[in-house]
Protein backbone atom coordinates (compact mmCIF):
# COMPACT_ATOMS: atom_id res chain seq x y z
CA UNK A 1 0.00 0.00 0.00
CA UNK A 2 1.35 3.44 -1.08
CA UNK A 3 1.48 5.90 -3.36
CA UNK A 4 3.65 6.07 -6.69
CA UNK A 5 4.69 9.74 -7.98
CA UNK A 6 5.82 10.34 -11.43
CA UNK A 7 5.75 13.28 -13.39
CA UNK A 8 4.30 13.30 -17.13
CA UNK A 9 5.29 16.50 -18.70
CA UNK A 10 3.64 19.48 -16.76
CA UNK A 11 1.05 16.98 -15.22
CA UNK A 12 2.17 15.37 -11.29
CA UNK A 13 1.06 12.26 -12.05
CA UNK A 14 -0.15 10.15 -8.23
CA UNK A 15 -1.13 6.38 -8.37
CA UNK A 16 -2.40 5.18 -5.54
CA UNK A 17 -1.19 1.20 -4.70
CA UNK A 18 -4.10 -0.63 -2.63
CA UNK A 19 -6.24 1.68 -0.31
CA UNK A 20 -6.89 5.05 0.23
CA UNK A 21 -8.22 4.89 3.75
CA UNK A 22 -8.28 7.14 7.07
CA UNK A 23 -4.71 5.13 7.81
CA UNK A 24 -2.91 6.47 5.10
CA UNK A 25 -4.61 9.92 3.72
CA UNK A 26 -2.29 11.76 5.26
CA UNK A 27 0.96 10.62 3.00
CA UNK A 28 -0.83 11.19 0.40
CA UNK A 29 -2.31 15.14 1.02
CA UNK A 30 1.34 15.69 2.26
CA UNK A 31 2.86 14.46 -1.14
CA UNK A 32 0.47 16.33 -3.09
CA UNK A 33 1.31 19.36 -1.41
CA UNK A 34 4.35 18.99 -1.51
CA UNK A 35 4.47 19.09 -4.79
CA UNK A 36 2.20 22.20 -4.96
CA UNK A 37 4.71 24.03 -3.14
CA UNK A 38 7.51 22.94 -5.66
CA UNK A 39 5.30 24.76 -8.32
CA UNK A 40 3.45 22.26 -9.99
CA UNK A 41 0.15 23.13 -10.79
CA UNK A 42 -1.63 19.98 -12.52
CA UNK A 43 -2.73 16.59 -10.69
CA UNK A 44 -3.79 13.22 -11.82
CA UNK A 45 -4.63 11.11 -9.11
CA UNK A 46 -4.97 7.18 -10.73
CA UNK A 47 -6.63 4.33 -8.93
CA UNK A 48 -6.39 1.94 -11.55
CA UNK A 49 -4.69 -0.61 -8.57
CA UNK A 50 -6.95 1.04 -5.80
CA UNK A 51 -9.32 -1.38 -4.30
CA UNK A 52 -11.01 0.71 -1.77
CA UNK A 53 -11.53 4.32 -0.32
CA UNK A 54 -13.01 5.09 2.29
CA UNK A 55 -14.67 9.01 3.31
CA UNK A 56 -11.65 10.04 4.77
CA UNK A 57 -10.43 9.33 1.29
CA UNK A 58 -12.99 10.92 -0.28
CA UNK A 59 -12.24 13.66 2.26
CA UNK A 60 -8.48 14.17 1.57
CA UNK A 61 -9.55 14.54 -2.19
CA UNK A 62 -11.54 17.13 -1.47
CA UNK A 63 -9.48 18.88 0.12
CA UNK A 64 -6.65 18.69 -2.14
CA UNK A 65 -8.33 19.52 -4.56
CA UNK A 66 -9.81 22.80 -3.35
CA UNK A 67 -5.80 23.59 -2.40
CA UNK A 68 -4.88 23.14 -5.59
CA UNK A 69 -7.48 24.90 -7.44
CA UNK A 70 -6.37 28.20 -4.89
CA UNK A 71 -3.28 27.75 -6.68
CA UNK A 72 -4.51 28.32 -9.87
CA UNK A 73 -4.34 24.24 -10.70
CA UNK A 74 -6.71 21.14 -11.34
CA UNK A 75 -6.81 17.50 -9.88
CA UNK A 76 -8.15 15.43 -11.81
CA UNK A 77 -8.88 11.29 -11.50
CA UNK A 78 -8.71 8.20 -13.07
CA UNK A 79 -9.46 4.82 -13.32
CA UNK A 80 -12.29 4.80 -10.92
CA UNK A 81 -13.43 0.87 -10.63
CA UNK A 82 -17.58 0.20 -10.23
CA UNK A 83 -17.18 -0.23 -6.87
CA UNK A 84 -15.32 3.38 -6.04
CA UNK A 85 -17.63 5.03 -8.69
CA UNK A 86 -20.20 3.89 -6.95
CA UNK A 87 -19.01 5.87 -3.42
CA UNK A 88 -18.11 8.45 -5.83
CA UNK A 89 -22.15 8.47 -7.12
CA UNK A 90 -23.63 8.32 -3.45
CA UNK A 91 -21.92 10.54 -2.33
CA UNK A 92 -22.09 13.16 -5.22
CA UNK A 93 -18.08 13.80 -5.56
CA UNK A 94 -18.51 12.63 -9.16
CA UNK A 95 -20.30 16.03 -10.15
CA UNK A 96 -17.32 17.38 -8.29
CA UNK A 97 -14.03 16.11 -10.10
CA UNK A 98 -13.47 15.49 -13.47
CA UNK A 99 -13.12 11.83 -13.81
CA UNK A 100 -11.54 10.02 -16.97
CA UNK A 101 -11.43 6.22 -17.52
CA UNK A 102 -7.95 5.90 -17.60
CA UNK A 103 -4.60 7.79 -16.51
CA UNK A 104 -3.50 8.03 -20.17
CA UNK A 105 -7.40 10.06 -20.95
CA UNK A 106 -7.22 11.73 -18.48
CA UNK A 107 -3.36 13.17 -19.31
CA UNK A 108 -4.29 13.66 -22.65
CA UNK A 109 -5.32 17.99 -22.84
CA UNK A 110 -4.68 18.65 -19.57
CA UNK B 1 -13.72 -1.17 30.38
CA UNK B 2 -16.71 -1.05 27.37
CA UNK B 3 -20.19 -2.25 29.29
CA UNK B 4 -22.16 -2.54 25.88
CA UNK B 5 -25.87 -4.03 26.21
CA UNK B 6 -24.88 -7.82 25.45
CA UNK B 7 -26.07 -8.91 21.97
CA UNK B 8 -28.46 -11.93 21.28
CA UNK B 9 -25.67 -14.05 19.87
CA UNK B 10 -21.88 -13.02 19.34
CA UNK B 11 -19.88 -15.14 16.67
CA UNK B 12 -16.91 -12.43 16.84
CA UNK B 13 -15.64 -10.33 19.40
CA UNK B 14 -12.70 -7.85 19.00
CA UNK B 15 -11.75 -5.06 21.45
CA UNK B 16 -9.21 -2.85 19.55
CA UNK B 17 -7.47 -0.09 20.57
CA UNK B 18 -7.71 3.84 19.89
CA UNK B 19 -5.54 3.27 16.69
CA UNK B 20 -6.57 4.07 12.71
CA UNK B 21 -3.78 1.99 11.47
CA UNK B 22 -5.94 -1.57 13.07
CA UNK B 23 -9.21 -0.79 11.34
CA UNK B 24 -8.19 -2.50 8.02
CA UNK B 25 -6.74 -5.56 9.56
CA UNK B 26 -9.92 -6.25 11.67
CA UNK B 27 -12.02 -5.42 9.15
CA UNK B 28 -9.91 -7.80 6.57
CA UNK B 29 -10.28 -10.49 9.66
CA UNK B 30 -14.22 -9.91 10.21
CA UNK B 31 -15.14 -10.22 6.08
CA UNK B 32 -12.80 -13.54 5.91
CA UNK B 33 -15.15 -15.26 8.53
CA UNK B 34 -18.58 -13.91 7.06
CA UNK B 35 -20.07 -17.26 5.46
CA UNK B 36 -21.32 -15.15 2.38
CA UNK B 37 -21.24 -17.05 -0.83
CA UNK B 38 -19.31 -15.68 -4.10
CA UNK B 39 -22.74 -14.12 -5.69
CA UNK B 40 -22.86 -12.16 -2.29
CA UNK B 41 -19.28 -11.13 -2.56
CA UNK B 42 -19.57 -7.64 -3.60
CA UNK B 43 -22.21 -6.79 -0.58
CA UNK B 44 -19.38 -8.16 1.58
CA UNK B 45 -16.61 -6.17 -0.47
CA UNK B 46 -18.13 -2.92 -0.82
CA UNK B 47 -21.47 -2.36 1.06
CA UNK B 48 -20.23 -4.00 4.68
CA UNK B 49 -16.81 -3.29 4.31
CA UNK B 50 -17.39 0.27 4.17
CA UNK B 51 -19.75 0.75 6.81
CA UNK B 52 -17.69 -1.18 9.28
CA UNK B 53 -14.65 0.76 8.19
CA UNK B 54 -16.67 4.07 8.59
CA UNK B 55 -18.15 2.79 12.08
CA UNK B 56 -14.59 1.74 13.52
CA UNK B 57 -12.86 5.13 11.99
CA UNK B 58 -16.02 7.25 13.66
CA UNK B 59 -15.54 5.75 16.92
CA UNK B 60 -11.59 5.58 17.00
CA UNK B 61 -11.71 9.80 15.76
CA UNK B 62 -14.80 11.14 17.40
CA UNK B 63 -15.64 9.25 19.76
CA UNK B 64 -12.83 8.12 22.00
CA UNK B 65 -11.25 11.44 20.13
CA UNK B 66 -7.94 9.38 19.42
CA UNK B 67 -7.36 8.74 22.97
CA UNK B 68 -5.14 5.38 22.72
CA UNK B 69 -6.22 4.58 26.53
CA UNK B 70 -9.54 3.80 24.97
CA UNK B 71 -10.46 0.59 23.80
CA UNK B 72 -13.79 0.20 20.44
CA UNK B 73 -15.66 -3.15 21.08
CA UNK B 74 -16.33 -4.80 17.99
CA UNK B 75 -19.34 -7.55 18.12
CA UNK B 76 -20.15 -9.63 15.22
CA UNK B 77 -23.35 -11.69 14.65
CA UNK B 78 -23.82 -14.12 11.79
CA UNK B 79 -27.00 -14.92 11.76
CA UNK B 80 -29.57 -16.20 8.59
CA UNK B 81 -29.31 -13.95 5.80
CA UNK B 82 -27.94 -11.06 7.70
CA UNK B 83 -24.75 -9.70 9.14
CA UNK B 84 -25.24 -7.82 12.57
CA UNK B 85 -22.08 -5.72 13.51
CA UNK B 86 -21.80 -3.61 16.51
CA UNK B 87 -19.66 -0.98 17.59
CA UNK B 88 -18.69 0.39 21.02
CA UNK B 89 -16.70 3.16 21.51
CA UNK B 90 -15.61 4.64 25.43
CA UNK B 91 -16.62 8.53 24.65
CA UNK B 92 -19.44 10.48 25.61
CA UNK B 93 -21.53 9.74 22.50
CA UNK B 94 -23.06 12.37 19.54
CA UNK B 95 -26.60 12.94 18.25
CA UNK B 96 -26.14 11.48 14.85
CA UNK B 97 -29.30 13.32 13.71
CA UNK B 98 -27.20 16.44 13.98
CA UNK B 99 -24.84 15.18 11.21
CA UNK B 100 -25.89 17.29 7.75
CA UNK B 101 -26.55 15.60 4.57
CA UNK B 102 -22.92 15.83 3.00
CA UNK B 103 -24.62 15.75 -0.74
CA UNK B 104 -26.13 19.30 -0.29
CA UNK B 105 -24.13 21.83 -2.90
CA UNK B 106 -23.01 23.45 0.81
CA UNK B 107 -22.21 20.44 1.93
CA UNK B 108 -20.28 19.21 -0.84
CA UNK B 109 -16.79 20.69 -0.66
CA UNK B 110 -16.53 19.80 2.91
CA UNK B 111 -13.61 17.55 3.58
CA UNK B 112 -15.21 15.54 6.49
CA UNK B 113 -19.23 14.01 7.07
CA UNK B 114 -19.56 11.32 4.97
CA UNK B 115 -18.65 8.48 6.70
CA UNK B 116 -22.08 8.29 8.59
CA UNK B 117 -23.82 9.11 4.95
CA UNK B 118 -21.89 5.68 3.15
CA UNK B 119 -23.23 3.37 6.07
CA UNK B 120 -26.86 5.05 5.65
CA UNK B 121 -27.15 4.46 2.12
CA UNK B 122 -25.54 1.04 1.77
CA UNK B 123 -26.53 -0.69 5.11
CA UNK B 124 -29.90 -2.31 5.61
CA UNK B 125 -30.05 -1.21 9.28
CA UNK B 126 -27.54 1.92 11.29
CA UNK B 127 -29.02 2.25 14.58
CA UNK B 128 -27.22 4.34 17.47
CA UNK B 129 -28.05 3.52 21.05
CA UNK B 130 -29.48 6.35 23.19
CA UNK B 131 -25.99 7.69 24.02
CA UNK B 132 -24.94 7.92 21.01
CA UNK B 133 -21.65 5.81 21.57
CA UNK B 134 -22.62 2.68 19.70
CA UNK B 135 -23.89 1.42 16.18
CA UNK B 136 -25.26 -1.64 15.07
CA UNK B 137 -24.82 -2.11 11.65
CA UNK B 138 -27.21 -4.91 9.75
CA UNK B 139 -26.11 -5.81 6.18
CA UNK B 140 -28.94 -8.32 4.55
CA UNK B 141 -27.40 -11.36 2.18
CA UNK B 142 -30.06 -12.49 0.70
CA UNK B 143 -28.94 -12.73 -3.19
CA UNK B 144 -30.42 -10.03 -5.46
CA UNK B 145 -30.97 -7.40 -2.74
CA UNK B 146 -30.67 -3.93 -4.27
CA UNK B 147 -28.74 -1.09 -2.99
CA UNK B 148 -29.46 2.05 -3.14
CA UNK B 149 -27.64 4.43 -5.67
CA UNK B 150 -29.38 1.46 -8.42
CA UNK B 151 -26.52 -1.12 -7.41
CA UNK B 152 -27.44 -5.06 -8.06
CA UNK B 153 -25.47 -7.44 -5.44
Amino acid sequence: MGFRVSQNGEVTLVEVEGQLIVGNRQELKQQVLEQLETGDRKFVIDFANTGYIDSSGLGVLVSLSKKIREQGGELRLSSLNEDLRTLFELTKLDTLFRIADNKDKALQGF
Amino acid sequence: MIDPHQPKSRDLVLELPTDIRSIERAVEYVIGRCPACAEQARLLQLNFRVGLTEALANAMLYGNCHDPSKRVLLEIAFQLGRIEARVTDQGPGFDPSAVPDPTTPENLTRPCGRGLFLMRKLLDEVCYNDQGNQVTLVLKLEPGDILEGGVQA
